[in-house]
């Protein structure tokens, strides 16, 4: 085997976060080869630094024993490396073609339009791919997006191809579809860079895998060395994954009903259709489905972000569907919001201000008009004791905490106020392991004390562990509930794309 | 009279169809640019000046061009390269184009020169009613009408043009894509602004060929809103700069007419009518899909992490 | 090699203090360009600008009058600002406000000299705030781009008092000039010390203390600390940003008009053509300037005080046009701009390739 990249020694920080430590590994030609770490190992930025978007502190990448220093994604796509991001790098606005034009050398500037349309059209058929090359990008299931992305690179001829995550917002049964162009990929003599944390997708398609942890290459096990027990415990650094003693809590009082909700976005597609759910009291409910399915709506809806266009919800025999009552009710609601950064905080303020964003009026922390600075001060004392928030002096704005300390910012100023349904949206993205497994104890000890929660999550196996019954989401619509003690990942999997089950709880 | 209503919307409405030409280059590469007033106003100098010094009307209109694009240049530097807010540089802009002309037109004032004349186009120039309007214009009308269709050319049929609508929409994408971010952003803005400035050359070589102080009144801003109300399309802004150019049109025949309605009254019409436009077009953004290019108004680094 | 830009860790408090005095003072070296390409010494006129503003108890009276109507605007525009809301109107408002209280004060009848000014000032308050509430109600219900609105409107209200001072409202007596007849005493500003200083200023001072306390200490004030810094967390904990906004500009709207109450009652005790120079433009500037603190807007109104003063001078002297200001201005906040970048970002050179 020849190395076609070798990378030896890379650092890079960001502002307060060393995001890669120590990174060394190699791809040779014709290989797949699989980085595997956990959220926050720093997979991402690796590949940011492959790509010419970041520039390393220090270490050496050689392409083909040439070392090179990219400086931007144009030096490294000139040295025939492509990457598929976890977010697409799409032009929703523009149509297949556009994009796919958008990313070829060479093009003049007064080009042949069916030239190019020929070109594109022979390579999709090649691969036996369905893409309409003048539909508009955003009118286009994820899937056929990540087709984009991969097209785009084939036609620049890149030899070696950085495939992010490209799984997690696949079905399996696209993920198959997947592999097995890469499998042909790789018999053309392409090497494959391949990002995952699914054991199982790792076991199918490596031919050898390098561990990342928290920043540094930890080891690189080629195929026969390596079984799925061995990865995990490599990754996690423990050998088993603990599992939470569930306590089966919920009782059949239900105090979220949904039935026949329906949510059309702002480009007139439905992100909820006719979708039904129930939720009782005490219990974790998880939703389980492939990211863009409509598990962001219905948070929305939920917390009060989003008006529904049909349907109802009911809170115990309470309609509050698009009344004033829902926005009362709605304030009663806890909520983790996916983007923290976005939407959680105010990242200009301090922590003290961000504690109380939703209490602010409460007569706990205002006299009359004005704002009653020291009991907002106790108050935010006691909570960075009482969830172990670490911070900067006194009023330093929460936007220089790192991520794991912004989300313990959201989660005690949530569950201040006891709420009795907890809306969570992927709570342990990007968190390190410390961190999630304080997010999950915090949930868990919310249903002991009888707090319902949707938790809606991509990770499987959180949901697997924390939750008492699944949902499983597929284009709007509820497939079904499946019972985490019962279910196998292939039955999960299947309803994931779509296949109504035959056993439902 | 309905031929001559017709050719003075045509007339009144050309420096606002330049502008609002060089303002949607400007934005479809997602750069805002509130400095279109004293764009119009440095071209409207550069441009009188330009004529009055050499006494050629080609070298006014390149010296329109070539003034504002460096005037452009100013809030592409700053905005692109330096990532400031691009609100407060195009205000900032406005002021300086304001101040800068009046000081350095002092001279100019009370100047004449001769401007640009009508060239009627054989046969064309009597179909009745358009012909007037159309046809028997000035070149600056007539260069007009062709920048309506190569914008659109450009945009649509050409890489450049693709990588400066890309760059407007998803920079990143551009960026991996091997496209320079800031170089497509920085030269869309000065281009743009030197279309700007030759809308403000036609209000001193065509419209009334002399220089008056502060003599756009007000045409840039309604330029700015034209953009939303045009979708960021070419062909739609000729239609809202004559739209425009209609009532200013109708505005000073109701003056003429000796109508008893006060003239300031009169006057403010152009500038309701925007606000009228721009929130009927804004409520037709939030309906359909958005042609709002997505990066507008979004400075681009590339290592901001997400 | 090649240049690379790097975000800085935390910037340090020194950068943030000199930026703005260091681009003010790039802003003034540049501008003397601008001066001596118009044949004036530019080492003459900032002299002049500084004796004339500042070197007689008559200038520095002069430039409080100046300073007075600026203030206002500028927590007004402040105001908006805080909430990432862009008031670009404050000069429209400022004429609508003069309107409000010029009508209370030639029409209302009123004789007392309390009441009237109570009259006067909330006339002018709510003028201008329903002015900018227009923009704020578009912004909110349709979120229509407020800057766009704020500046036309601009336009509309100096046509429209325009209208009143050439037609209606004005002085029969007056020469046939566009002015209104000259207030009664009742509603004239006290005067200081013989000059044209008036106790506008010590209301607008007041009224910074108020905003101070209003944005820093009440409970709205966090409301609008929220919504600017990021609208949609504000929207998910339960704030009502459309009210919000309607309400913030409403509010920015009616300070800005208390300066058009100042200027016609402290000053010029009728309503006239170009009654503000460009204040509420100005006002953009001293916001921007200040970053948002009310104490801050006091000491740069301050400064552009000088600088108007100090402009209408040089007119006199050298026959320089007044927008020659604006020149300035926009150059002070091109700088500003530009020093914001150094403040963020640090320039590194680090080792390139070839480009292939």
């Amino acid at each position: 085997m020849t190395d076609f990249l070798h990378i030896k020694n890379i650092r890079k920080t960001f502002p307060g976060v060393v995001a890669l430590d120590d990174v060394s590994f190699s791809v040779a030609r014709a290989e797949i080869h699989t980085l595997l770490g956990e959220n926050g190992a720093g997979k991402s930025t690796l590949m940011n630094v492959l790509t010419g978007l970041y520039h390393p502190d220090r270490g050496e990448i050689s392409i083909a024993g040439e070392r090179v220093h990219f400086t931007s994604p144009r030096d490294s796509l000139a040295y025939g490396i492509g990457m598929v991001h976890q977010h697409f790098m799409l032009v929703p606005a523009h149509s297949v073609f556009e994009n796919i034009l958008l990313a070829l050398e060479n093009v003049p500037n007064f080009f042949n339009r069916k030239k190019y349309q020929e070109k594109i059209q022979n390579l999709i058929d090649e691969f036996d791919l369905d893409l309409d090359l003048d539909t508009p990008v955003w009118k286009l299931s994820i899937g056929a997006q990540q087709w984009i992305e991969l097209i785009k690179l084939l036609m620049r001829d890149c030899q070696l191809l950085i495939l992010d995550e490209p799984t997690a917002v696949l079905t399996p049964q696209e993920a198959d579809r997947l592999f097995a162009v890469l499998r042909r990929l790789k018999e053309q003599g392409k090497s494959i860079i391949f990002i995952s944390h699914k054991m199982r997708e790792v076991m199918e398609i490596s031919d050898r895998v390098t561990i990342l942890k928290k920043g540094c290459s930890l080891e690189t096990l080629n195929r026969g060395d390596f079984d799925e027990s061995r990865l995990a415990s490599l990754m996690i650094g423990q050998d088993k994954i603990p599992q939470w003693q569930k306590t089966l809590q919920m009782s059949d009082q239900v105090v979220l009903d949904i039935q026949g909700l329906s949510v059309r976005n702002e480009r007139g597609l439905s992100d909820l259709d006719n979708f039904n759910l129930s939720l009782k009291k005490g219990e974790i409910l998880g939703i389980a489905g492939v990211a863009g399915n409509g598990q962001k709506a219905l948070a929305e809806v939920l917390t009060g972000l989003k008006n529904t266009n049909q349907g109802r919800i009911m809170a115990g025999d309470k309609d509050i569907t698009n009344s004033n009552a829902r926005y009362s009710y709605i304030a009663g609601i806890a909520h983790i919001p996916e983007d923290r950064k976005t939407i959680g905080i105010a990242p200009d303020m301090s922590i003290d201000d961000n504690l109380i964003m939703k209490s602010f009026k409460s007569g706990l922390f205002r006299n009359w008009i004005f704002q009653n600075k020291r009991a907002i001060r106790r108050n935010a004392a006691e909570k960075i004791a009482q969830f172990a928030i670490k911070t900067g002096p006194d009023g330093t704005p929460v936007r220089y905490l790192s991520g794991g300390n912004i989300q313990k910012v959201i989660i005690a100023r949530e569950l201040s106020e006891h709420p009795a349904v907890l809306v969570a949206l992927y709570p342990t993205r990007g968190l390190d392991i410390g961190s999630a497994e304080y997010v999950h104890k915090v949930i868990a000890d919310g249903a002991h004390r009888g707090m319902s929660t949707i938790l809606i999550a991509e990770d499987l196996d959180e949901l697997l562990k924390l939750s008492d019954r699944i949902a499983v989401m597929f284009r709007g619509k509820l497939i079904g509930y499946v019972d985490p003690r019962k279910t196998t990942r292939e039955e999960i999997g299947l309803m994931m794309s779509g296949e109504t089950p035959g056993a439902t709880t | 009279m309905l031929e001559i209503l017709l050719d003075a919307t045509v007339r009144a409405g050309t420096p606002i169809l330049f502008a609002t030409l060089g303002a949607i280059i400007n934005e479809r590469a997602g750069i805002i640019n509130l400095g279109i007033e004293g764009l119009m106003l440095i071209g409207a100098l550069a441009g009188f000046s330009g004529t009055y010094l050499s006494g050629s009307l080609l070298v006014g209109v390149l010296a329109a061009f070539c003034a504002t694009f460096a005037a452009g240049s100013i809030h592409a530097f700053i905005t692109v390269q330096l990532r400031g807010n691009q609100i407060v540089s195009g205000l900032a802009l406005t002021m300086f184009g304001i101040g800068i002309t009046a000081l350095f037109g002092k001279e100019m004032v009370g100047q004449t020169i001769v401007g640009f004349k009508r060239l009627a186009i054989p046969g064309f120039s009597q179909i009745p009613i358009i012909g007037r309007a159309f046809f028997n214009q000035d070149l600056l009308i007539y260069f007009s009408f062709l920048l309506v269709f190569l914008i659109w050319f450009f945009f649509y049929r050409t890489r450049w043009g693709l990588g400066v609508r890309s760059v407007g929409e998803n920079p990143a994408a551009a960026d991996t894509c091997g496209f320079s971010v800031s170089k497509y952003r920085f030269l869309a803005v000065s281009t743009g602004s030197g279309l700007v400035g030759i809308g403000g050359a036609y209000l001193s070589l065509a419209s009334t060929p002399m220089w008056i102080e502060n003599m756009s009144a007000g045409r840039g801003w309604i330029a700015v809103a034209l953009v939303i109300f045009a979708g960021w399309s070419s062909p739609k802004a000729m239609l809202g700069a004559y739209l425009f150019g209609g009532i200013t049109a109708m505005q000073l025949r109701f003056q003429a007419m000796g109508t008893t309605v006060s003239a300031h009254i009169l006057q403010m019409l152009p500038y309701f009518f925007t606000i009228l436009v721009l929130v009927i077009s804004t409520l037709r953004l939030q309906k359909g899909a958005s042609q709002q290019p997505e990066g507008l108004g979004l400075p681009y680094d590339r290592e901001d992490r997400k | 090699m090649k240049l690379v830009i790097e975000r800085r860790e935390i910037s340090s408090a020194l950068l943030r203090f000199s930026a703005p005095i260091a681009s003010i003072a790039v802003a003034l070296f540049v501008a003397g360009f601008l001066l001596l390409a118009s044949g004036v010494s530019p080492l003459a006129a900032y002299k002049e600008i500084i004796i004339e503003s500042l070197g007689s108890l008559y200038g520095l009276s002069e430039t409080l009058v100046k300073t007075t109507p600026l203030i206002f605007a500028g927590l007004g525009v402040s105001l908006a600002f805080r909430m990432q809301i862009w008031n670009i109107g404050a000069e429209g408002q400022i004429y609508v406000g003069a309107m409000g209280a010029t009508w209370v004060a030639l029409f209302s009848g009123i004789q007392n000299h309390w009441l009237m000014m109570t009259a006067m000032f909330f006339a002018a308050f709510f003028c201008g705030g329903l002015w900018a509430g227009v923009a704020g109600f578009l912004r909110a219900r349709w979120r229509v781009n407020e800057v766009i609105v704020t500046l036309l409107m601009n336009y509309i209200a100096i046509l429209w008092v325009d209208y009143l001072i050439y037609g209606p409202w004005k002085d029969p007596k007056g020469f046939n000039f566009p002015l209104t007849a000259q207030f009664g005493d009742a509603a004239r500003l006290a005067e200081y010390f013989n000059t044209r200083m008036h106790s506008g200023f010590f209301l607008a001072l007041f009224c910074a203390l108020l905003l101070y306390l209003f944005i820093e200490r009440t409970v709205w004030g966090y409301e609008i600390k929220v919504i600017g810094s990021n609208q949609k967390a504000a929207q998910y904990a339960g704030m009502n940003t459309g009210i919000a906004i309607f309400f913030v500009l409403f509010l920015s709207g009616a300070i800005a008009g208390l300066a058009g109450f100042s200027e016609v009652a402290g000053l010029q005790h009728r309503l006239q053509h170009g009654l503000s120079p460009g204040y509420g433009y100005t006002a953009i500037i001293i916001a921007w300037l200040a970053k948002r603190s009310a104490i801050g807007v006091v000491i740069v109104s301050f400064l552009m005080g000088v600088l108007l003063v100090g402009g209408d001078s040089l007119q006199l002297l050298w026959q320089l046009p007044v927008a020659f200001v604006y020149a300035f201005q926009g150059l002070i906040l091109f700088f500003l701009l530009a020093s914001d970048f150094f403040i963020i970002y640090r320039v590194k050179r680090v080792k390139g390739i070839a480009h292939a």
